[in-house]
This record gives structure tokens, sequence and C-alpha cells, in this order.
């Protein structure tokens, strides 16, 4: 049996004294006797340390994974510097609570002050939290940010993750908000559907940028659209691409939220991720979650504490905005760590290789036929059409390269600065192999 | 110290990547407003965190009893399965069949952590404790609408509960009703009584409940309820002190939460990231939310759930952490898991007799794996109050417990040890207790000049929430 007790037996008879009981059992005296298991607890049995290693390790040989990596939808593959890791891992970060009591937490303080700077920076908007879920529960809370009595009906564009619009529909099915779902025109947000659509009663339009498609929305437009109408405007966007396109706070967002997850954490089957939340100084207090502020101690010095804890569910109870407690602090702590070691340059050159060699791809793609089934801009991901998805990707997949995904129309594909045009190029030979092969 | 910003200088760069080597392309419309973020080269950057950390207590540093936190043993052999290339290099949209492992995770997870609680299915999805409340409660929404129950909207929930209990009643379109405690600290049972009814929809209730100690009316608690056609729900939080020796399905709950960064010694990173799985019994499995594991021959698959309420986040929640929470309830076992929560409610008691000649319990023994103190009469006596002695705790190295909660208690402090103190720390951590008890006495000006030796002395916090500093500005 495995165990990380390291009391012995006679620290225990002297414990039980102490306390006046003389059993374990003694100690659960309120609990019914039928309800008690006495051990009859249907698991197998504790492993020593070796064992349950390899056990795990066997159960992880049978995942398969791929050295080049051609699928993202909401799951990106970049390059994680050895030095982001190597902090993260670091016991007294990966160990400690929420930093409630200040005086013994600076470290996790000022890094996640650190972090809502960066997310600041990136967005272009006033205020950031300390983090939330992943992107698709930032874009669920950022709806209640924006109701009120009068405002009622949130929309989303129907370019958006579909897991996205899924986890907003079930928080809508909480707070019985109706969730309206604005239909696209060539893989973009139709426009004047959306100028239909919102009423008076419209809380917010939400897009994500660049979407789902990997198309590049025109987000002022929808801005402009969303705000004649009285509603408040959101952008999800993927943080990478804010460092070369025009940020959320150009657009005229009033909310900004997304998935940090490319900001160096792994893709790991989906998570932990890290989901942020950005606004302007209007909407403070409407912000979910923890956030980090600066003051001083008694002695002048300055120092960081969690702040406008008004908002939140340990001191509003039923009447808090939100009910979250935990946020992804280590991952935030995480991509503050990777936007570090990136600085502006890394990230720009993170940003415009993904988007360069999308474009090499794609063009390669064409030049075998294989044609993109939008118009738009793209940033690092595009579909192009396949009427036989199933049979290219197992062909790409016996080269060990994962590729797009599939869906509706064809195959989304996604490169990012970890692929090498050589293998890019392998890619192409695979595809165009198999292709002539049919 | 200073901020990441304002160190190095704008030429200082990583070589992290080589140059493209396919043609540039640039965006038709590129940002206008100048990103700043941190230039520094590797050196002072892995010196800059090196600082930081060591401004941060944690486990690892030394006894850090916060109740209600589970803050137990985080077992490295976790941290090493969770970062396995076979998980970590796992791409959540490939195809079911080349993610054969990980979908053995979910499930094996489900079925040990469903045996544990003696739940009949449980969706790994949620990411957090609140997170899974919030589930929870949509199950139960889901339930009675489906019966056409519409006008069951009311959530029972004791003044003694957690913040995000009743927080999460109402991100579920719930309303809350809140009961008064007993003088036990335990539910009225007779205010339950008279707050039932045919919009009854459930009761959100933890066991052992926020003050430590087991309800023995548990199982007229929830026959109470359903008896008025509701359904019990279980903040998984404090079962620590009941793991693998009573199960909340035997106690009459319907669905559960668990936090695997509490009972399941996943670690708390400063915060998060957490993972709040929710379990359920058979009447409520239609309605987890999906895609859920499903063994199909020999094969793991997706299934969505009949009528599912959707997914409550993106993929498959925070699988790393559920990695780590796995390889633990391996470890542990059939002995283990019991084992671990008899000897965390072994370690409360032992402190509890141990502090109780120097200060008042709020409530008699024998407790559960926490218990609660409440320093009031100290406080009148000496000025000294909950809030000195856990500053005071700080210049003694250790973390100090959970203050001012549960609110039934006044000038509560919330010790929980946890089963991995050894006897050695849990006693000199009382002989620091009773210095300071002492100190209270004889010189309460000193305890509130506290904390004295920390990186900070004690912060503004309201002049911080008066005058929001939220970012550094580069202006």
């Amino acid at each position: 049996m495995g165990s990380y007790v390291p009391t012995t037996d006679s620290e225990r008879a002297l414990m039980l004294k102490a306390i006046g009981v003389s059993s374990m059992e003694d100690l659960y005296c309120n609990v019914p006797a039928d309800m008690m298991l006495n051990g009859n607890l249907n698991l197998p049995n504790g492993l020593s340390e070796l064992e349950v290693a390899r056990a795990i390790e066997k159960i992880a040989s049978k995942n398969k994974t791929y050295h080049t990596c051609l699928r993202g939808a909401g799951s990106y593959r970049h390059f994680i510097p050895a030095v982001v890791k190597s902090v993260v891992s670091r016991e007294e970060l990966v160990t400690a609570y929420t930093p409630y009591q200040a005086e013994i937490s600076q470290g996790i303080l000022q890094a996640i002050f650190e972090f809502q700077t960066m997310i600041c920076e990136i967005t272009g908007m006033d205020i950031s939290n300390a983090s939330v879920y992943d992107g698709a529960t930032a874009a669920a809370e950022s709806i209640t940010m924006c109701k009120d009595k009068k405002h009622t009906k949130a929309y989303v564009s129907a370019t958006t993750d579909p897991q996205v619009i899924e986890t907003m529909k079930t928080y809508c099915f909480g707070s019985d908000t109706e969730l309206i779902v604005i239909p696209a025109k060539d893989g973009r947000t139709d426009k004047e559907a959306l100028k239909a659509a919102l009423g008076a009663d419209a809380a917010c339009f939400y897009v994500q940028q660049p979407n789902y498609y990997g198309l590049m929305e025109d987000a002022e437009e929808l801005g402009v659209i969303t705000h004649e109408a009285g509603a408040k405007y959101v952008m999800g966007v993927n943080p990478i691409a804010c460092a070369l396109m025009k940020t959320p706070a150009e657009c005229g967002a009033d909310i900004a939220v997304g998935d940090g997850q490319p900001l160096g954490l792994d893709i790991a089957f989906g998570g932990p991720y890290l989901g942020f939340m950005a606004c302007t100084t209007a909407m403070m207090r409407k912000l979910p979650g923890r956030i980090v502020g600066q003051t001083t101690d008694v002695d002048g010095k300055i120092g960081y504490v969690l702040t406008l804890s008004a908002r939140e569910q340990h001191i509003k109870r039923e009447k808090a905005s939100s009910n979250i407690c935990s946020n992804q602090a280590l991952c935030a702590f995480t991509a503050g760590v990777y936007l570090t070691a990136m600085g502006r340059t890394g990230l720009e050159g993170v940003a415009t290789q993904s988007l360069s060699k999308a474009h090499y791809f794609a063009s390669r793609l064409e030049e075998l036929g294989f044609k993109r089934v939008h118009n738009g801009e793209f940033f690092h991901e595009f579909v192009t059409e396949c009427s036989d998805a199933k049979g290219m990707l197992a062909a790409l997949e016996a080269e060990g390269i994962l590729g797009g995904l599939p869906v509706e129309g064809g195959i989304l594909w996604c490169v990012t600065e970890m692929v090498s045009k050589a293998e890019l190029d392998l890619a192409i030979e695979t595809i165009k192999n198999w292709k002539e092969g049919v | 110290m200073s901020l990441i910003f304002e160190k190095g200088c704008n030429d200082q760069h990583l070589t992290l990547l080589p140059e493209c080597d396919v043609p540039v392309v640039t965006l038709s419309s590129t940002r206008e407003k100048e990103l700043h973020l941190p230039h520094v080269c590797e050196n002072d950057l892995t010196r800059h965190y090196t600082e930081l950390a060591k401004k941060v207590h944690g486990v690892n540093d030394g006894f850090y009893p916060l109740g209600s936190c589970t803050m137990k043993y985080n077992p490295k052999v976790n941290e090493a399965m969770a970062s396995l290339p076979g998980f970590i290099n796992v791409h959540p949209h490939q195809d079911p069949s080349t993610m054969q492992g990980c979908l053995e995770v979910i499930n094996k997870a489900e079925e040990y952590l469903c045996e544990i609680t003696g739940m009949d299915n449980m969706s790994l999805q949620p990411a957090a404790g609140a997170h899974g409340e919030f589930t929870g409660l949509l199950l139960i929404k889901a339930y009675h609408l489906k019966n056409g129950d519409t006008q069951r909207t009311k959530i029972i929930v004791p003044d003694s509960a957690h913040g995000t209990n009743p927080a999460s009643a109402v991100m579920a379109g719930l309303t809350v009703v809140n009961i008064p405690s007993g003088e036990d600290g335990c539910v009225d049972v007779e205010a339950l009584r008279a707050a039932v009814g045919p919009d009854t929809a459930g009761l959100m209730l933890t066991n052992p409940n926020t003050v430590g100690i087991f309800d023995k009316n548990i199982l007229e608690i929830t026959q109470i309820v359903h008896d008025a056609g509701g359904l019990c729900y279980y903040d998984g939080a404090n079962l620590n002190a009941v793991m693998g020796v009573v199960r909340p399905g035997d106690m009459g709950f319907d669905v559960i939460h668990l936090n695997l960064h509490k009972t399941f010694s996943t670690p708390h990173g400063g915060g998060g990231p957490g993972s709040g799985p929710v379990g359920c019994k058979s009447i409520l499995s239609e309605f987890l939310p999906g895609p859920v594991v499903k063994k199909d021959g020999n094969a793991y698959v997706f299934a969505t759930p009949e009528n599912s309420i959707g997914r409550v986040k993106n993929f498959y929640g925070n699988f790393t952490v559920i990695v780590k929470a796995l390889t633990y309830v391996m470890t542990l076992g059939k002995a283990g898991i019991p084992e671990a929560s008899m000897n965390a409610v072994l370690n409360a008691n032992y402190m509890m007799s141990q502090l109780k000649d120097t200060y008042d319990m709020a409530y008699e023994g024998p407790c559960m794996h926490e218990f609660v103190m409440t320093l009031e009469r100290l406080h009148d006596k000496t000025g000294a109050s909950a809030l000195d002695i856990a500053k005071g705790l700080l210049d003694h190295g250790i973390h100090p417990p959970t203050m001012y909660f549960p609110l039934i208690v006044h000038e509560a402090l919330m010790i929980e040890p946890t089963e991995t103190e050894s006897k050695e720390t849990m006693d000199h951590v009382v002989s620091v207790f009773k210095e300071l008890h002492k100190a209270a006495v004889e010189n309460p000006e000193s305890l509130h000049a506290a904390p004295l030796t920390t990186p900070v002395r004690r912060l503004d916090e309201v002049g911080a929430a008066r005058n929001p500093i939220l970012r550094f500005s580069f202006e």
C-alpha cells in the first residue's frame, strides 16, 4: 500500500490516549454504524511508487503523439522554451495556496500582477483579472458582465469555436438567458444579419478573432454595429495573433477574452488551459474572479494583494457576480514566464512565422488542387476542400503527421512556428503521393 | 523588488527561434499601439523568478493548516506522471483511437472516484469546485424541468456554507433559502423541515460540515428533502474526513462534486488549476456534461449523455490534474484511502486536545478532519484578534489557518492539519500557538505589529480597493 502518512503506530497510540479515545473508529462516533464501510471498498490494492509509475506509464504509452502537428481548432502547439517549465516547476509556486495571506505570497501576487499587465498590453484593454478556467468559460462569463435589467439577450457569431458556443449555451441555461447565434456568410460573420438581429434588449455580441475557420473578421465594423444597437462588444482573441493584428481595444471591444494556452502551455489532451478576461475601466467592477492590486505596507513598501473582493463569492455569496473561486494561477504564471522569455520580438516572431508558414502551406496545397473554401484574409488556420479527408489524414498519419481537423466542407489546417518548411514540404509530398495513388 | 518590466533593456532577448524559412507574410491591418513586454536576458529572467519564488510559502515550506483546503503533501510522482510526453503531447482533437491512454485515465478516474463516493457516474469536465457546484446544480435543474416541476426553484443552503454554494445556485438560475445552523453547528432539522416544500429543488450540504463536525442526523436530513421532492447536493470539500470510511452516496446524496486539489493531493499552484469532478446517482446520469468516456468492448469511446446539459468548458477537463489524482488513488489503493482520512481525523483531534486548555473551541469534540477555535473571548479581554494571532504565526514560518470562516463563528480560526503532518510538526505548532496566546495576554501590542519578519508587513487592503492599481503602467 502506498502511503504518505508519517505517523507510527506508537505515536498513534499516544495521540489516541491524549484525545481520550481507545481506537480510530471511536472518532467516527457521530456516523451511523451501518454507514461505515469498514474496509469494504472495491478498489485495487495500493502500489509502491515503482509499480504505480510503471502502471501509469503503460497507460500513457497507449496514446499516439506526432512529431508534426497541423491541427489547431482551440489547441495550439507552440514552442515552449525550456526556461518556462524550469521556472514553473519550483516547489514554492506549485504547492502554494491562494495568496490570501499576502505577506507570505508576494511572489505569486507580483507574478499575477505582471501577468495582468501583459494581458492588458496584448489586448490593449485597461484591466485584466487573474485568469479563469479557459477561453470558453471566459466567453460565457462575459455574458453575465453585460446583462442588466434592460439588456437581456446575448448574441454570438456562428464563426465561433463550437465548444465555446456550447459552453455559452450551458451557462445561459443556468442564467435563463436567450442566446442567439448570428449566421456566417462565406466563413465570416454576416454583418447584415447582425444588424437586423440586434434589438434594444441586446446585452452583448461576441465574435472570435481570428475566427474558428482562421479568417480575420471585420472586427472594427462589427464593433460599430454592436454599439449602435446599445450592446456591449466582446471579442474572443488568440493572444499570439494580438502581437500583429489590431487589438480588441483598437476595435472598440468592451471586453476581451480568450484562451492563453498558446502562451507556454502544453496541448495535454485539453487541459489545464488558461482563460483570460480583460475589459475597459468602466466595466472593472463587473469582472469576475480574482484580481491583484498594488498597495503599500505599514513601512511604506510596495506590495501586492488580492483586491476588489467585494465582487466575489466569499464576500457577496448569493449576490456575487460569479461563483468562481479557484483560477488557473499556475497557468497564468506560466504564461507570464513565456511572455517574458519571448519578449515583444519573440512573440511577434511566433505570430509572423505562424502566419507565414500557414500561407506557404495553403499555397502549396492549392497547387495540388486543394483550394481554400473561404476567400477572406486568414491568420494561421484555414479550411481547404477535401472530398476524402479520412484518406488524406490516414496517409499523413503514416508519416507521423497529424493533419488538419475534418470539418464540414473539408479540413481545418493550422500551422505554427513549430513546423519547419521541410516538414511542410514532406506533408505536401505525402499528400501528392496519396492523391496520385488514389 | 522591481517588476519584470523594470529590468533589462530593449536589446536584450533570448535566442529561441530560427529565422523564418518561408516568405514572410503580413496582415493587411495591424495593431497601432506598441506592445510592451519584458526585455531581459535568460540569466536575469531566472533570477527574477527565483526572487519571486523565495517570497512564496508553499506546503513544501512548512505547516499549512488551512481549514477546508486540505493542504496535504503533493506527491512528486504525481507531477512526474502528469509530465509524461505520452500525455502532454496529445492534441485533444486527435481521433479517439489514438488517445486510448487518455480516455483510460478519464474512465479509471470515474470508476475509482465513483466507488469512493458511492455515485453511479461522473463527469471529469469541471475545472474547479465552484465549477462542479454550478454543474451539479444544473443537473438538479434539468431533472426537475424534465419532470415538469418548473416551480422547483429553491435551493436550501445552511448559513455555515462556503460562499460558492449560494453563488453557484444563483448562477444556475435558482433562488437561495438560507437556514440557520443549530447551537451545535449542525443543520437545524426543524428549520429544514419548515423550509422544504413543493418549490424545493434541493439542498446543498457538506458533511462533515464547515465547522468540522459530522452531522449525525444526516440520513434524516436527506430524507426530509427527498420526501419533499428535492434532491441532495454534497459539497465534497471536506471529503478528506471520510474518504473510504463513509460514502456520500450512502448518506443520501444524489449529486456531489470533488476537489481533486484538496482531497486527492493535486497541488494548489497558488490558486489553481484545480479540478472539480461531478458525480451523480443514475437518476441524473442522463444530464451530465458531455462528452463522457465509455467502454465499447476493448476500446474507450466518447459518448454524450442523452439529455446532457451541455459542455461546461472546452475539451475534457483539467486533464493533467486528473492524471495526478489518478496516480494518487492508485498509490493509496483500497487500504490507503481510508488510512489517509482516518489519520486526518486523528491529527485534527490530537491538535484540538492539545489546544483546548489554552484556546476556546467553537464546538465540543470529537471533530472530524478540522476544528474551529473562537477567539472572541480573547479578543474582548486583550484586544488581540484572530487576525493578530494569524499574523503572529507568519513570523514563525507557519501559514495561518483559515480565518473568519465559517461566518457563524466569531473570530474563527479553522485548523486542518491533514494526515501528512507528523506528530513532531504538530507538537511544535501547538507550542507556537500557546506562545502566541501568552503574547496576546501579556503583550497584545506585539501581535498588532506582526508580522515583522516577512518580505512585506501588513498591507493596506482598504487603500488597494479604494484606488485600484491593477497593472504596471509603461507611460
